[in-house]
Formats: C-alpha cells, structure tokens, sequence
C-alpha cells in the first residue's frame, strides 16, 4: 500500500552552530557558571556594602598581572576564534595549527593568573574581603584550567584521529566555550581590580 | 527544511517488521555488571531516578514517623535531643533533595522523550553520569548519619550555628558536601532534558502543540539552572569557612551570616517551585485524560508555568522576614509573594473548567489530583497568611509554618506525583495496577495526610516551635500532638497498600495495551512498556492532542537509519527537520567519572588538597568518556573529505 512518507534520509549527519546538540549543552554550561560568577559577584558587592572603607584594611590587588592576564586573554581570542573558523570550514591542518597555539595562550593567560595571585596583598583568611576575591579568582582559574585540558585533549583527538565531522563539531564548541571564559573575566577584573580603587 | 519533502511511496508491513528487528538490535540494552553500570536507555536511567527517589522517600519517611512517635507524648524519652536534630535535619534533607527535585527529574527523563515522540534523550550519557551521581550522594549521606556524622543544623543548615565556631565536627560538612552532589546530579539532568525537549521533538510538534509536562519539566530546568548554583556556592563557602579559614559569614572579620541566608533562599525559594511545577504538568495530564477532552486554556497554562517560574525569583526573601531585613524590601517582598497566586489561581480555574465540562472518569490517578485541590488550596491560603510580616513574625519557626509547607508540597507535588506513578504504572510495567488498592492507598493517605497536618496550624498559633524534641504537660499541645501522630500511621499504612499494590499488579495485574486510560499523548501510542527504540513508525504530528486528533493519513517518518543509535534533530521553533545525528552508545565512563568525583568530594572534607589530587582519576577518566570509538564514527563523514560536499547544509541558519 502507498503511504504518504517524510523521507529525512538526505539530510547531513551534522551541523554547526545552535543547529547541533552540542551547541545547546554548552550554551546550559555557560548559563550554570555564568549564574555562579554573576551570585559571586553579588556577594562581592553584599560584603562591600557592610564596611565603610573598602578593601577594609589591605591595599588593592596590584595592577600589573591582572591587566596583563587581560591583555594575553584578549589576544588569545583571534586565535581561538581562527581555530573554530577552520573547523566549521572541515581545514584539518588550520584546526590544528591554531587549536594548539591556542593552548600555548591559555598556558601563558595561566602563568599571568599564577602572578596575580601573588599580587592580591591579601590572603583569603585574612578577612571577609580576602576570602571573596580568592574564591572569584580562584573559581575563573578552574575554568581556565579545565579548558585548557579540554582544547588539549581535543588537540589530540585532531592529531591522532579517527575524525568525522562530529568532531569538527567539537573543536567548534570548544572554540565557543572559550568566549564564555574570556569574557566572564572581564567583569571579574572590574571587580577586582577597578571597584577598590574607583568605588 | 526543502531537503526534506513528504512523498508518496509504498511500504510493506514486512518492511517495517524488519526495521524493527534492526531497530532492536542497534538499540539493544546493555547486559550483565558492566552492562548496567553503562546504561544509557532513557527509561531505565529515568526509571533509576524514580525508584531511588522513592526508597529515600520511604527512609524520609521512617525518619518523620521516628518524629511523630517521639512528640506523641510530653517529656517523651524516645529520641535524645542530639539524634532528634539530626534526624529532622535528615528528614528535610531527603525529602527536599534526595526525593523531590530527583523524582521529577526521573519523570521527565523517562517521558519527556515519549510525549515528544523522540528515540532517546539528548546526552544520555551526562543523564547516566547524573545518575549515579545522585546515587552516591545518598548513600553518602545515610552512611554518614550511620556513623553519626549526619547532619543536625536543619535542612537550611544557617549559619554561625552550622559555621565553625559552634558546629564542629563532620556534621554540617556533610550537609554541604551532599549539596553538591545532588545538585551536579540535579544540573545535568536539567541540559539533558532541555536539549531533549529544544532539538528533539517529532516534526509536527511545534513548541505550541507540546504537551503540558514537558512544558512544566522544560520551564522547571531552566529554574534549576539559575537557582541551583546559589546553594552550591553557600554550601562550598560555608565549608570552606569551616575547613580552611575563610570569613564569609563571620561577622567578626567583615563576613555576614545574612549573605548565607540570601545565597540559601535565592535558591531555596525556586526549589518550592521547582518540585511544585512539574506537578502542576502532571495535574494538567491527569484531568485531561480523565475528563476526556482537551485542556481547557493551554496558553493559559503555560504562560502560568513561565510566569510562576519568574516571579518563584522574586519571592526569596520572605523566607527571612524575622532576619530584620529594611520594612520597604519586606513590603516588596510581601506584594510579590502574594502576586503568584495569580499564575496558581489560572491554573486551577483551567482545570475546573476542564472538569466541568469534560466526561469525567473517576479513576484513581484522578482522585490524587482532586486530593490536590483539597489540600494545595489549604497550604496556598496559609501562604498568602505567612507572606504578611506581621503574621509571620507571628508564627515564624512554628508548628504553623510546617503545617503550611507539608500542605503546600504534599499537596502540591506528592499528590499529583502517585496519581502520576499510578497513572503511568502501565507504560512502566505493562500490567494496569488495582483499582481497589489505589482506592484503599489514596483514602487512607488524603485522611492521614489531614490528621497529621491540619492541627499543626492549631499548634503553632499556640505557640509550639518547630524542631523540638519534646514539650512539657500542661502547655494544651497533647491531644493534637497524639491525633498527628494518630495521622502519620494512616500514611504510613497507606504507603504499605501502595507497595503490596504495586506488587501484586506487577505479577498478576491485567496486561495492559498501549492506551488503556485512553490518552491523548504520544507515550501513550507505543507498545506497554516501549521499546529500546520507543517508537516505529512515528507519524508526524499534526495536533496537541495527536491520538484523539491527528488524522489518520499523517506522513510516516522514514529515512533515519536502523543500523545504529540514528535520532532526527529538529529545529527549535517549529521542530522542522534539521540533520540526523549519532546518539552516544553506552559506556562504562560516565559511571567511572562519578566514582572519582564522589572519592574527591568526600576525600575533601577531610584535607582541601584531596580537591588538588582527587581531581587527576576524574579527568582520566572523562578523557576516556569523550574519546571517539571505532564503532561510534560516522561513516557518512570517515574521512572527513566525505563529508565536504554536505557542508554548506551542515553550516548557518536552517
């Protein structure tokens, strides 16, 4: 008997973008960590309310390591962003190239980290105030960590295969995963660096 | 989508017989231990959820009737202070997070993939991993309290009681420690069955023809989403400042305790929301079936969904009105608590007007949801009471205030949730339950739950605190005391002819069909219990109502592979046809992963550096969870160069 039918098989087997699954899981884990940065920084703002002098009784974070992790994550957008170019163009050799000079600025964006936090002229048991800008910096630092091991793993994947197009798929999410990293870090740097000596 | 037009074709029975024997095989669930640990299939991972969640209902439930005995009588010696603490502390704790949140979550993962006409759900391995998950936080937590260390400061766990100037030992640790388990496990679900519910829905089944569950399990994750972290950076705040010395909440170097009961509500005022919404979807599915027509209001409906999930994020705050909060941020908090009676207040006129102009069919899922209107009316009148400052402050941390929020959640959520369990009993099983059982289990349960509940309101407005352990004679609290507890064993008994009634059914109930209630929704036009594969052929939808309304000429769906785990992904909107996709086979990692994280999380109590070392096994082994199989690769695009050609489809806007 004829049937009236929807025939789907000639469509791809993937596809970039807010059209692929993957997209949409990590668009949930942005709004997860996004919501956790934004209640920190609330709690920020909270104890900065209850004293009348603010940092109360320490000097502000030293500027210098905290601008210049900005600098070298700002810079390390392009070539983030080349890296998910190429992959949602399928260039392997491009995926390649740029995924891993990607991990190269994250690794330095990790050094820069490190001094800041040697910068902070506060420890997070010295007061409310110090507790509040480790936990803020040291939660943006797991997620810098994290990606790193997630940008190198898939690096890997690049090199030693086997590679379909669901992979590509991949590299680009990370890609867009990243941008979430970076700039959350902005307001967060703000925070830190800016509000104790211009609020 | 033009690549994909509906064509006439003939297609033989025997041909669809085939599909199905290949269906079966590709999508065969996993066999033996390691079989079991890697399960993806929705409905046993869904069905997990459910089953545990109940269990640990059931030890809640134990740990309340320990309560009812011990407050029987003045000067009871029954129960010590000590583990009178701890067992309230564990009785909220459970119910709240070991049963509610993840019953729901089960419920979603096993039929929002049904009722949306899809293979499986988006990520079922993330579902897997949140599993187990919850799984181990449980256990954790109840081996905790075997070994005394469970936790004693109350389901809120506030600060400095629980801080570590006067909560030493383990005990408020492990509170905060199972906070995160549950609520990594309570996450994940949430992007697993938004996903599902956002790219995996039959074509046809545009956002306003999906039923009204999915709806509520849809707007409930996205609360999970915004809500949970809060608790999660309470609980980690508070344990750092009870582990290495930080001062959020000590007043003494700049910290606030205040801050903690902000980051507490602005969570735990969404979670009430987030167990009382997907209930609210379950209500909507029972009076449409049981009244025989469609919703009456379904726009209505939803926008109640989304609008009580907004305003559930303005209301935190009347949770600490006794705090001394600013009298202008009291009154506000006071309108906007009043002001979601007017989503609820929707709702229950939609499912009036169903009833009343439905043939109503007086099955026993129904009387769980007329239970509902009985008692969430009572527990939602007592709210608008306790959302005045001046009556609060009145009945604050008393037996008012527990009558009230046992209306309110029992009522609400627990009601729908066994008409629900009874209503779905045969697409889980296969065999319809009792009728004279359910009957017995939901009469005794609507009369216990009253006797229990109702003269608490009597007994907090004279005056009785909650979480005592004991009260002195003379005080005119001992008749209402012994007539609660009186109440508790008729739950109790009601919960036992639930079990027996589940038993028997399971073995010797009728074999039910696919549609034995007569529904309207797609779960319900597969086989009792589904295939692995859950459906085929799948018609696409045409209706709200596809199995009262759809004609009977709609297209079949052809074209997605048998040979393996193939899913159509559909679009957003409209849920056109957009590519076909390759869902995760089953695998042992997710299961490995959540071991690892559980050793950390433990571990860390006991020294900060195990969250250092305790983090290599997990990362191990979620390397190995992403590692791309042989078996898993696209052969449509291995080598990539294959899949070249398709890449102006696979790119930009649908």
């Amino acid at each position: 008997m004829t049937t009236k039918i929807l025939d789907v098989s000639g469509l791809p087997t993937f596809a970039f973008g807010h059209r692929s699954i993957l997209w949409w899981a990590t668009m949930g884990m942005i709004l997860i960590e996004g919501t956790a940065f934004g209640l920190l920084g609330a709690s920020y703002i909270f104890l900065k309310w209850r004293v009348p002098e603010w940092p109360p009784g320490f000097a502000p974070p030293q500027l210098v390591w905290g601008t210049a992790t900005t600098l070298v994550v700002l810079a390390s957008m392009i070539p983030n962003h080349l890296a998910k170019r190429a992959a949602e163009r399928l260039d392997l050799p491009r995926t390649r190239l740029w995924i891993w000079i990607s991990v190269l600025f994250a690794v330095g964006f990790l050094v820069t980290r490190t001094l800041e936090f040697t910068a902070l002229n506060v420890w997070y048991d010295d007061n409310a105030y110090g507790s509040i800008v480790w936990f803020l910096l040291g939660t943006h630092t797991a997620h810098v960590v994290t990606d790193i091991i997630d940008t190198a793993v898939l690096g890997t994947m690049a090199i030693a295969g086997p590679l379909d197009a669901g992979r590509f798929v991949d590299f680009s999410e990370n890609a867009f995963y990243y941008y979430f990293v970076v700039l959350s870090w902005l307001p967060i740097y703000a925070l830190l660096y800016l509000a104790p000596r211009f609020i | 989508m033009s690549a994909t037009p509906v064509v006439q074709r003939e297609i033989t029975d025997e041909a669809i017989a085939a599909e199905r024997i290949e269906l079966a095989r590709s999508w065969a669930q996993a066999r033996g231990v390691i079989g079991f640990l890697s399960e993806v299939d929705h409905k046993r991972i869904g069905l997990r959820f459910i089953i545990t969640a109940l269990a640990f209902f059931a030890l809640g439930g134990v740990l309340a009737a320990l309560m009812r005995i011990q407050l029987s009588v003045p000067e009871n010696a029954f129960l010590g202070p000590d583990l009178y603490n701890q067992i309230f502390t564990m009785h909220g704790t459970t119910m709240m997070f070991l049963f509610a949140v993840p019953v729901f979550e089960g419920l979603g993962l096993y039929f929002v993939p049904l009722m949306v006409g899809a293979r499986t759900i988006a990520l079922p391995r993330l579902a897997a991993f949140g599993y187990w998950m919850f799984l181990f936080g449980g256990v954790f937590l109840y081996v905790s309290f075997v070994l005394n260390i469970g936790p004693d400061n109350g389901w809120f766990s506030y600060v400095p009681l629980a801080g570590p100037e006067f909560g030493p030992g383990k005990r408020a640790d492990t509170w905060a420690q199972l906070i995160t388990f549950t609520e990594v496990a309570s996450l994940v679900g949430a992007i697993v069955i938004i996903v599902t519910i956002f790219k995996y829905r039959r074509p046809g089944m545009t956002l306003d023809r999906m039923p009204i569950f999915p709806w509520a399990e849809l707007v409930t994750n996205f609360m999970i989403i915004f809500a949970m972290p809060a608790v999660m950076l309470a609980s980690t705040a508070l344990i750092l400042d009870r582990l290495v010395g930080t001062h959020f909440f000590n007043q003494a170097q700049g910290g606030d305790p205040i801050l903690y009961q902000h980051l507490f509500w602005f969570f735990g005022h969404p979670e009430v929301y987030l167990i009382f919404l997907p209930a609210q979807g379950l209500m909507s599915t029972l009076i449409q079936t049981f009244s025989g027509r469609p919703i009456v209001g379904y726009a209505a409906l939803v926008t109640s969904l989304v609008a009580t999930a907004f305003m559930g994020f303005g209301l935190w705050v009347h949770h600490m009105f006794a705090a001394g909060l600013p009298e202008i941020g009291a009154s506000f908090f006071t309108a906007a608590s009043m002001m979601i009676a007017i989503p609820s207040g929707v709702q229950i006129f939609c499912w009036i007007a169903t009833l009343w102009s439905g043939k109503v069919r007086f099955e026993v899922p129904l009387l769980y949801a007329l239970g509902y209107f009985a008692i969430f009316i009572i527990g939602g009148m007592t709210g608008l009471m306790v959302a005045s400052v001046p009556l609060d402050l009145q009945v604050h941390d008393t037996y008012f205030v527990v009558a009230h929020l046992h209306y309110v959640l029992i009522g609400g959520a627990v009601f729908p949730l066994f008409g629900a369990l009874h209503y779905w009993f045969p697409k889980f099983t296969g065999r319809m339950p009792g009728h004279r059982l359910g009957m017995i289990g939901f009469w005794l349960m609507f009369a216990g739950f009253n006797l229990t509940f109702f003269p608490m309101h009597q007994l907090g407005l004279d005056g009785m605190p909650r979480r005592v352990y004991t009260y002195l004679p003379g005080l005119g609290w001992e008749t209402l005391n012994l007539a609660a507890t009186a109440g508790a064993v008729a739950m109790v008994l009601a919960v036992v002819s639930i079990v027996i009634n589940v038993i028997v059914s399971m073995r010797s109930g009728e074999v039910a069909a696919a549609n034995p209630w007569d529904a309207s929704t797609l779960e319900w036009s597969t086989s009792s219990p589904p295939p692995p594969y859950n459906f085929h052929p799948a018609t696409v939808v045409a209706s709200r109502d596809p199995l009262w309304e759809d004609p009977p000429d709609q297209p079949i769906i052809d074209g997605i592979r048998t040979d393996r785990r193939e899913v159509l992904v559909t679009r957003l909107l409209d849920a056109e046809p957009d590519h076909r996709y390759h869902s995760p086979l089953p695998n042992v990692w997710p299961f490995m992963t959540a071991l690892f994280v559980s050793i950390m999380l433990i571990a860390s109590m006991y020294t900060p550096w195990a969250v250092v070392w305790g983090s290599i096994p997990p990362t191990i082994t979620l390397i190995a969870w992403f590692w791309p199989r042989r078996k898993e690769v696209d052969d449509e695009t291995h080598p990539v160069e294959k899949a070249r050609p398709r890449l102006d489809e696979a790119t930009g806007p649908a």
